[in-house]
């Protein structure tokens, strides 16, 4: 047992809570968890509210210990964690818009998802009409004569989503830089409440479409935890090569959007080519080329198509050498590497505090993927991290690229030793029960929190998306570049609105 | 590099040589497009495209409609950076009311004709967003729609049919 378990010992355990144990926790305690988290001794995993408590997910990687706490606010108020652990400031400010839980000691009160445009506060507390206005927003101040301001967005000049980003800069130099995101919040928590668990796992496969693989498998897995089933062995290995093509995928595009922000198209071209031939593989093997709907709690919602096993092995054959030509290129290109190097550089102390995962983590030397641990069928626990140290632009294509030579490979081997079967158990909620899973998708790791209601339905859901530790870093990550490299810093993060926005 | 490059110069590329039914089909949609436009605006289309609320799923698939497959951009199809040299635009989400008066002012801010395309179910229904506090509704009721484009999300394919419906209306 580590310290997290050891510390919460004598704390009341909540019997349902699967496959992580929950503990309820007074002030006192909640505060020295906070603290602890806030030294380093654990990650935040994520720190959110259903309306009766706030929940606190922590991680000790050491001890590889997970261990929820709750505390239930008093006068609607609760020990801020941020106040000892700077990344919980955007969830505790979430919590206040939404559920109208105040931090006590919160080191920044300023509203966050609501921009006083709803009509009413807290929707998911005890929601009270207010009138929808216009509402000031004090930015961070950035002192110094010669410095100006950029305001960017919510509207940006590409074909990507809203937020708006606030520039100090110096000349060409960004001092500082300061994010306001919430604009497509669509109020998914208070949507999914008391909706069968069929109608949620369509939303939760919604809340970021770019990873909907990922959220609907969180959910599923969720789901499954809290009810004590799992899915059939088939089933497993489908959402396994389901989750690989969405990485791929998103890589792809992604490698050739970095390399095209730092004004090197050709790549674009090509990797656009490959992203294509894997949406198209994915439409014919699954029936649709994102794969949206596809998971089911308890399984999978089809099986795959019956030529499946060719296509996916044509695919690899088509896209691997062509993959290896633009590796090639990427790595000889002067112009592209005078970008990309010592850009937008992250440090490995920020990512471990912010316990930042996915590409923009291992880049800066945070080793964890949570296929790897906590872990998940039909990964198995030999599966190594891909990892770099620079923590710059390039690092993070680099990081990408190895993980798209490993999707390659993981999917070859699923499809080789696919099992036969059953696709799917069916599900049945007999009790109040609530299940938490954390499933890497491409970005970084999506925890889920669900708890089930005795008729079937969905009492609250959680989902918390990696951007919320990956945003803040980008304002780091930024500081000291020129203005113009700031497309290239936020498209090699490549963070969720809508998956932060919820 | 200059393999790739040479590849690009030897090899018949993506777009001209159909390999499958599906591509000559949007080659014959997009020509039917251009033509149509060419007529009705006595130019191309000029697309700028407003998430106003999306999941990312329907930008992901805008975007698809500029690789080397679909590559509408010589059909005239072109997706440009400002409300202000634009013709068209392809609004999707439902509206969040975070959004709402973004998406107003950027349509303030359109030229006309002013065409706009609402994508997705979200765009025309709210989809699995419709009965929430945060969502002011499909498209249309925030800005006049000229043509929704169903699907979650809508491919490439069902937009550039989608495109070409709409030029047909409008040239009536």
């Amino acid at each position: 047992m580590g310290w997290l378990l050891d510390t919460l010992r004598n704390a009341r355990r909540i019997e349902r809570a699967k496959p992580w144990p929950r503990f309820e926790v007074d002030a006192d305690m909640w505060s020295r968890l906070a603290a602890a988290t806030g030294a380093g001794d654990a990650d935040m995993l994520s720190l959110w509210s259903d309306g009766e408590a706030v929940h606190l997910a922590m991680m000790n990687r050491t001890a590889r210990e997970i261990a929820i706490a709750s505390f239930t606010p008093v006068d609607r108020r609760f020990p801020s964690v941020a106040a000892h652990h700077a990344p919980a400031q955007r969830l505790e400010r979430m919590i206040h818009d939404i559920y109208g839980f105040a931090a006590d000691n919160s080191p920044d009160e300023r509203p966050w998802l609501d921009h006083g445009r709803w009509g009413l506060r807290w929707p998911g507390g005890t929601p009270e009409a207010v009138p929808s206005a216009w509402q000031s927003y004090k930015f961070l101040e950035a002192g110094g004569a010669p410095l100006h301001q950029i305001p960017v967005g919510p509207v940006h000049a590409g074909i990507i989503e809203p937020g708006h980003f606030r520039f100090s800069a110096n000349g060409e130099t960004v001092v500082r830089l300061e994010e306001r995101l919430g604009y497509v919040h669509k109020g998914v928590e208070q949507l999914m409440r008391r909706k069968s668990i069929d109608a949620c796992v369509a939303i939760a496969g919604r809340i970021s479409g770019d990873s909907t693989v990922a959220y609907a498998l969180a959910f599923a897995l969720a789901v499954e935890a809290a009810i004590g089933v799992e899915a059939p062995k088939r089933a497993q290995a489908l959402r396994g090569i389901m989750g690989e093509l969405e990485r791929l995928a998103n890589h792809f595009g992604d490698v050739g959007a970095i390399c095209n922000d730092a004004s090197f198209s050709l790549i674009q071209a090509h990797c656009h080519i490959l992203r294509e031939r894997v949406l198209r593989a994915s439409q014919a093997c699954f029936g649709h080329r994102l794969m949206m709907d596809r998971i089911r709690p308890g399984g999978v919602a089809a099986d795959m198509a019956a030529d499946g096993e060719a296509i996916l092995t044509a695919l690899v054959g088509e896209i691997r050498p062509a993959f290896d030509h633009i590796r090639t290129v990427y790595d000889s290109v002067n112009s592209l590497q005078d970008r990309r190097v010592r850009t937008g550089l992250l440090s490995r102390n920020l990512a471990e505090q912010f316990a930042c995962g996915g590409y923009v983590g291992r880049a800066s030397g945070r080793a964890f993927d949570a296929r790897q641990w906590p872990g998940y069928a039909p990964y198995d626990r030999s599966l190594k991290p891909v990892g770099r140290t620079a923590g710059d632009v390039d690092a993070r294509v680099w990081v990408r690229m190895d993980e798209i030579l490993a999707s390659m490979a993981m999917i070859e081997r699923l499809v080789a030793d696919l099992p036969s079967g059953e696709i799917r158990h069916e599900i049945a909620v007999a009790v109040d029960c609530e299940g938490s899973a954390l499933v890497e998708s491409f970005r970084g790791d999506v925890f889920a929190r669900v708890r089930l209601a005795a008729d079937g339905n969905v009492t609250h859901a959680h989902l918390r998306d990696p951007s919320w530790f990956q945003w803040p870093l980008l304002e780091a990550a930024i500081e000291g570049n020129i203005v113009a490299d700031f497309p290239l810093c936020n498209k090699s993060f490549n963070c969720s609105y809508s998956g932060h926005d919820l | 590099m200059r393999n790739l490059l040479l590849q690009g110069l030897l090899k018949r590329p993506l777009t001209e040589a159909p390999p499958s039914h599906v591509d000559a089909e949007i080659d014959a949609l997009g020509a039917r497009l251009a033509d149509l436009a060419r007529r009705k605006l006595g130019r191309s289309i000029s697309i700028r495209e407003v998430d106003a609320g999306s999941c990312n799923g329907c930008e992901l698939e805008i975007h698809a409609l500029n690789n080397a497959f679909y590559d509408v951009e010589r059909f005239g199809l072109r997706f440009v950076a400002s409300p202000r040299h634009a013709d068209l635009l392809m609004v999707t989400g439902p509206v969040t009311h975070n959004m709402r008066e973004a998406l107003e002012r950027t349509y303030a801010a359109t030229p006309a004709p002013k065409l706009v395309v609402a994508i997705g179910d979200c765009g025309s229904n709210c989809g699995v967003f419709a009965g929430s506090y945060a969502c002011a509704g499909p498209v249309s009721s925030v800005i006049p729609v000229d043509l929704e484009i169903p699907g979650c999300p809508p491919t490439p394919r069902d937009m550039l049919e989608g495109l070409c419906r709409l030029v047909e209306i409008v040239s009536r």
